[in-house]
C-alpha cells in the first residue's frame, strides 16, 4: 500500500510533471538506460566476450562495420586490430568506464559533503583553512590534479603494483581532484541552514554538533548535492575517458571506452576509423545523456528558473 | 486646466499564463489622473498597483501580459504601441520611480553620465547642455555640491541620496506623469518624510502629474489629491483623499483604515481584518472581499460588483447599488 | 592602485609557495632520484657522491630551500627520462604551447562572447537553441574525440589540413613560430580548434547566464523604463555588467586551456609542454613534473592578478572598498 502511495505522489510531483513535459529529458534517460543497460549486462548479452583470447581470431582483424561492403554481420560493429568485436568491446569498456565514473564521484561526493559540512558548521580557522584548500585546488584545471595524482602514485608504488590497484588509482585521482565542487556547494547551503531555526532549536534542546549536523543539517543541503553530483559524473567519466586516452588511465587489460578509443587513434590514419569512432560515440552518448540529466535535475529543483 | 484627464486607464485586465493555468493579476481596473494631480494606489502586497504601474510603463513581467483594456495617455492609445514607440513615451512622458534606490542605479557609471545618457535619448542637448542640466537636476533634488558629485558612482551615495538621484533621472526628460512605485518603502523612517516632500514639491513645480504607489496609508493622506484601494486585482474604491480616509464606503476600505493608529489618540486595540487576501489563484466567487467582509450577503457571493457611485467616492461593492435598491 | 598590486601580489606568494612544496615533495620523497639517475651498476662511493651532489643529506627546510632559491632561477635539474636540464627542455617547447594556446584562446573568446550575448538577448530565437545545442554537444565531447573528429574529416577524408605536428617553423631567437609559414598556420588550425571549442562552449553558456541573470535586475529595468533604446540597454548596461564574472571564468579558462594542451598535444603530436608533461607522468620522470606543475602555477597566478587588475578596471566599486564586491 505504502509503496502505491508512494509512485501515485511521485507520478502527481513536479518533478515528474516536468519530467514528462521535455521530450529532450525522456530521449536523455531512456539513452542512459540503455548505456547504463548495456554496461552493467554486458557479461550477458555482449554478442561475444573480447578477453577470452581462445576465441580471438586475428583472421578477422580490422572488420568494417556489418553495413559496409567487407562488413560481417558476426560483428556488427567491426573489430580492432586484434579481431575483437567492436560492440562486445564496448559494452565492456563502457562497464569500466561507469565504474570508475560512478565510485570517483561517489568518492568525490562523501569527501566533499564531509569537507564542506564540517567547513560552514564550524566555521571559524576550520572553515578558512579548508576553503583555502579548495579554492587553491580549483584554481587548478581538475584533469591536471587527477593526471598529477596519478603521475605521483605511479612513480610511488612498484610496477606490479600499481597495475593491481590501477582501477583504484584512477578512482582515487578522478575523486581527489573533484571533492571542492561539493565542498563548496555543501559550505554555502550549511552556511544558510545553520542559522535557521529548527537549528537554533536543536541545539538550544541540547542535541551534539555532529548529530545536528548529520540528522539535521546533511538532508537540506543534498538537494543541490545531487544535482552537481549528477552533472559531475558525467566530468568524471570524460576524465576516465581522457586519463585513459593518454595512456595513465585503466590498465590495458581492462579496456575503457577511453582506453579503445587509445587504440582506434592508431588506425585513423590508415583509414580504420571505426574502431576510435565507434567507442567515442558511445561515450558522448553516454556523457551527454548524463549531462542532460543533470540540466532538467538542476532547472527542476531550482523554483527561481521556472 | 482643462478637464480632459493626461491618464485613462479603461478596464485593464492583465493575465499570467502559467501551467497551473492562466492567473489573472488585475482585472478590470479603471481610473484616470487629471495633469497635475496626484493619485495615490494602496493595497496589500499582491493587490496588483505595482503591476498596474508596470502596465502604464509598458514593461510588464513576462509572461504577464495586457488581455484587455486600454490605457490612454492624453488621449493616444499606449498600451499597445510598438516597442520602439513606447520607448520613446517611457522616460519622456511618463517617467518611473522605483523601489530599491540601492538596485535601481547602474553600479559602473557616474550618475551624472545616466542623467546624460537619458537627457540626451530624449531632448536635444549637446553634451555640455546636458551636463550642466544634470548638475542642475542633482541641485534640484537636494543634492549637495552637486558639481562635484556628478562624477560619482552610485554606491558613493547613501541610500536616501540615491533615491534623489533616481528623482531627478525619472524627471529629467521632462515627462507629464511619473508613476513612483514604492518611493519610500526601502529608506529609512527618518529619510522617508524628506523624500516623500521633495516629490510632492518636484511634481507641483512641475506641472508633473503623479501615480503614487505605496501601502503606507500616511504618506497617501500626505501627498495625493485621490487615492484608490486595490484588492486582489481590483478597484475596491477610488475617491478623494479626505473623503476615502474619513468615510471609506467600502468596507474592505473602512477595514483598511481601522487598522491604522490614528496620530492623536490613543486606543486599546486596533481592528483587524479577518483572515488574508486570496491567492491569485483562488480569487473567490463574486466579490473577492466576500469570505472576510463583515457585511457581507448572499449577492456578494455570487456576482462581482462594478465601481459604484457612493457619492463622493466609488465602491465596487454592492452596498451602493442603486439599481438593486430602486427595484 | 600601487597597493592594490602589491596587497594580490602578497596573495600569490602562498600558493606559490604550497605548489612549491608540492613539487618539492615529489622530488624528494616520490621514487628514489639517486637510483633512477645512477642504473644498475654502481659502487657505494659513487652513490654517496651524487647524495651529496644532489644534495639529499641535508635537512628538510634547507632542501626545500634550494629547491625553491633554484626554481625561482629557472633551475630544475636534469630530466630523468632524457638527461637534460628541464629548463632547457620546456624552453624548447615553450612556444608551441604557447602558441597553440593563444590561437585556441581567440577563437573561444571572439567567437564565444558575441554568441553568449545573443542567447542571452534573444533567449526563444531557433538560433540560440541551435546554438545551447551545439555548446551542449561541446561540453560533453572530450576534448580528445573532437581532435579525433576533426583528423578524420579534414585530414584522412578530406586530405586538407595535416593531423599531427607543427608544419614548417621559424626561428626567431630562441623562439620557435609556425606563424611565418603556410604550412605552420595550416598545422594550427584543427588544433586550436581542437582546444578552443569547450572553453568557447563555456564562455558562451557563461556569458548567457551573466546576461540573463543582469538583464533582470532592477537598474536593466530602470533603464527600459528611462526609455533608453535597445543597443544601450543591451550593451552599454548589460553587456558591461556582467564583464566582471565573465573576466574572472574567461581568466581562469584561458589557464585552463594551457593545461588542457597535454590532451590536444597528445592527439596531435605537438610538440609541445604538454606532450611533455605527458610522456613524463608516463615513466615518472618527476623533475620534469614538477617543473611543469611550478610554471603551470605560475602561470595561474599571473593570469588571476591580471584578472584582477581588470576587475579593478571595470567595476568603480573595487576603487573605493576593494575586495567587498568579490564574493557575489
Amino acid at each position: 500500500m505504502a509503496a502505491t502511495n508512494a509512485i501515485g505522489r511521485m507520478l502527481d510531483s513536479d518533478l515528474w510533471w516536468s519530467f514528462k513535459r521535455s521530450p529532450v529529458t525522456v530521449l536523455s534517460a531512456i539513452v542512459a538506460l540503455v548505456c547504463i543497460g548495456g554496461a552493467v549486462l554486458a557479461p550477458l548479452i555482449a554478442p561475444h566476450d573480447p578477453f577470452d583470447l581462445a576465441s580471438l581470431q586475428l583472421m578477422d582483424a580490422f572488420k568494417p562495420p556489418a553495413w559496409s561492403a567487407e562488413g560481417d554481420l558476426t560483428y556488427l560493429l567491426g573489430t580492432d586490430d586484434q579481431g575483437r568485436d567492436m560492440l562486445s568491446a564496448i559494452m565492456y569498456g563502457a562497464r569500466v568506464s561507469l565504474l570508475v565514473g560512478i565510485f570517483a564521484t561517489l568518492f568525490a561526493t562523501m569527501l566533499g559533503v564531509a569537507v564542506g559540512l564540517l567547513a560552514g558548521y564550524t566555521g571559524g580557522l576550520v572553515d578558512n583553512v579548508l576553503m583555502r584548500v579548495a579554492d587553491i585546488q580549483l584554481t587548478f584545471p581538475s584533469i591536471l590534479v587527477a593526471l598529477l595524482v596519478d603521475g605521483v602514485v605511479r612513480a610511488a608504488l612498484p610496477r606490479e603494483v600499481h597495475d593491481q590497484i590501477a582501477l583504484f588509482v584512477v578512482i582515487f585521482a578522478i575523486g581527489i581532484s573533484e571533492w571542492p565542487k561539493f565542498a563548496r556547494t555543501v559550505r554555502g547551503s550549511t552556511l544558510v541552514e545553520r542559522n535557521k531555526e529548527y537549528v537554533l532549536a536543536a541545539r538550544v534542546i541540547g542535541i551534539s554538533r555532529a548529530r545536528i549536523m548529520v540528522t539535521h543539517v546533511l538532508p537540506n543541503v543534498l538537494g543541490p548535492v545531487l544535482v552537481v553530483a549528477t552533472l559531475n559524473l558525467g566530468l568524471a567519466i570524460l576524465a576516465e575517458a581522457t586519463l585513459s586516452f593518454l595512456g595513465v588511465g585503466v590498465p590495458p587489460t581492462q579496456p575503457s571506452l577511453g582506453t579503445l578509443i587509445r587504440i582506434g587513434n592508431d588506425f585513423l590514419m590508415s583509414g580504420e576509423w571505426w574502431i576510435a569512432i565507434f567507442p567515442g560515440l558511445a561515450l558522448v552518448a553516454m556523457v551527454l545523456s548524463v549531462n542532460l540529466l543533470g540540466d532538467w535535475l538542476r532547472d527542476a529543483l531550482n523554483p527561481k528558473l521556472r | 486646466m482643462s478637464d480632459a484627464p493626461l491618464l485613462e486607464v479603461k478596464d485593464l485586465r492583465v493575465e499570467f499564463p502559467t501551467r497551473r493555468g492562466t492567473l489573472v493579476a488585475l482585472d478590470g481596473v479603471s481610473f484616470s489622473i487629471a495633469p497635475g494631480e496626484v493619485l495615490g494606489v494602496v493595497g496589500e502586497s499582491g493587490a496588483g498597483k505595482s503591476m498596474t504601474g508596470a502596465a502604464i510603463i509598458g514593461l510588464l513581467e513576462p509572461p504577464g501580459r495586457i488581455a484587455g483594456g486600454e490605457i490612454r495617455l492624453n488621449g493616444r492609445r499606449i498600451d499597445n504601441l510598438p516597442y520602439e514607440q513606447m520607448r520613446r513615451v517611457r522616460g519622456r512622458e511618463i517617467g518611473a520611480i522605483f523601489q530599491d534606490p540601492l538596485t535601481t542605479l547602474n553600479p559602473l557609471y557616474t550618475v551624472g553620465h545616466q542623467l546624460i545618457e537619458t537627457m540626451r535619448t530624449h531632448l536635444d542637448l549637446s553634451a555640455a547642455e546636458a551636463r550642466a542640466r544634470a548638475i542642475s537636476w542633482l541641485e534640484m533634488v537636494g543634492i549637495p555640491a552637486a558639481a562635484q558629485r556628478v562624477d560619482s558612482y552610485p554606491h558613493e551615495f547613501s541610500g536616501g541620496m540615491r533615491q534623489r538621484v533616481v528623482i531627478a533621472l525619472a524627471l529629467c526628460a521632462e515627462p507629464k506623469l511619473v508613476v513612483a512605485d514604492e518611493p519610500t518603502t526601502a529608506l529609512d523612517v527618518s529619510i522617508q518624510a524628506q523624500v516623500i516632500a521633495l516629490l510632492k514639491r518636484l511634481a507641483r513645480e512641475k506641472g508633473t502629474s503623479m501615480m503614487l504607489v505605496t501601502h503606507d496609508m500616511g504618506v497617501i493622506a500626505e501627498t495625493a489629491d485621490r487615492v484608490a484601494v486595490m484588492y486582489a486585482g481590483r478597484i475596491a474604491e477610488i475617491g478623494p483623499v479626505r473623503e476615502v480616509v474619513k468615510h471609506p464606503k467600502h468596507p474592505y476600505t473602512a477595514g483598511l483604515m481601522a487598522s491604522i493608529p490614528p496620530l492623536d489618540r490613543k486606543v486599546e486595540h486596533l481592528a483587524q481584518i479577518e483572515g488574508a487576501m486570496p491567492r491569485l489563484s483562488a480569487i473567490p466567487k463574486g466579490c473577492a472581499f466576500n469570505p472576510r467582509c463583515p457585511k457581507v450577503f448572499d449577492r456578494c457571493r455570487h456576482e462581482r460588483p462594478d465601481l459604484m457611485d457612493t457619492g463622493a467616492t466609488h465602491a465596487a461593492c454592492w452596498l451602493y447599488d442603486k439599481v438593486e435598491n430602486y427595484a | 592602485m600601487f597597493a592594490f598590486i602589491v596587497s594580490r601580489l602578497l596573495q600569490a606568494i602562498p600558493v606559490m609557495l604550497v605548489v612549491a612544496l608540492i613539487s618539492f615533495a615529489m622530488f624528494a620523497y616520490v621514487g628514489d632520484p639517486v637510483a633512477i639517475m645512477l642504473g644498475q651498476d654502481f659502487t657505494e662511493a659513487q652513490r654517496a657522491k651524487l647524495v651529496q651532489d644532489l644534495g639529499l643529506d641535508q635537512p628538510f627546510f634547507v632542501q626545500f630551500l634550494k629547491f625553491v632559491a633554484n626554481a625561482a632561477q629557472g633551475e630544475f635539474g636534469l630530466s630523468y627520462r632524457l638527461s637534460r636540464p628541464v629548463a632547457e627542455l620546456i624552453a624548447e617547447r615553450a612556444p608551441a604551447t604557447l602558441e597553440l594556446a593563444f590561437c585556441a584562446a581567440g577563437l573561444a573568446l571572439v567567437v564565444g562572447v558575441p554568441m553568449g550575448v545573443y542567447t542571452g538577448l534573444y533567449r526563444n530565437s531557433w538560433l540560440s537553441r541551435l546554438f545551447l545545442t551545439f555548446s551542449l554537444i561541446g561540453v560533453s565531447l572530450p576534448t580528445f574525440l573532437i581532435g579525433i573528429l576533426l583528423i578524420l574529416v579534414f585530414s584522412v577524408w578530406l586530405g586538407w589540413l595535416p593531423s599531427f605536428g607543427r608544419g614548417e617553423v621559424v626561428q626567431l631567437g630562441w623562439w620557435s613560430t609556425g606563424f611565418l609559414t603556410w604550412s605552420g598556420i595550416k598545422a594550427l588550425i584543427l588544433p586550436s580548434i581542437t582546444l578552443g571549442l569547450f572553453q568557447l562552449t563555456l564562455i558562451m553558456r557563461l556569458v548567457r547566464a551573466e546576461m540573463l541573470e543582469v538583464l533582470r535586475t532592477d537598474y536593466i529595468k530602470f533603464a527600459r523604463a528611462r526609455g533608453l533604446g535597445n543597443r544601450a540597454v543591451h550593451f552599454g548596461h548589460a553587456l558591461k555588467n556582467t564583464l566582471v564574472p565573465v573576466i574572472t571564468i574567461a581568466g581562469l579558462q584561458l589557464g585552463a586551456i594551457i593545461a588542457f594542451a597535454i590532451v590536444t598535444e597528445t592527439v596531435f603530436q605537438w610538440p609541445g609542454m604538454g606532450l611533455l608533461f605527458i610522456q613524463s607522468v608516463g615513466v615518472a620522470d618527476i623533475p620534469v613534473m614538477a617543473a611543469y606543475l611550478m610554471l603551470i602555477a605560475a602561470v595561474f597566478v599571473t593570469i588571476n592578478l591580471v584578472v584582477d587588475l581588470l576587475y579593478y578596471a571595470v567595476d568603480p566599486r573595487l576603487r573605493v572598498d576593494r575586495g567587498v564586491a568579490r564574493g557575489h
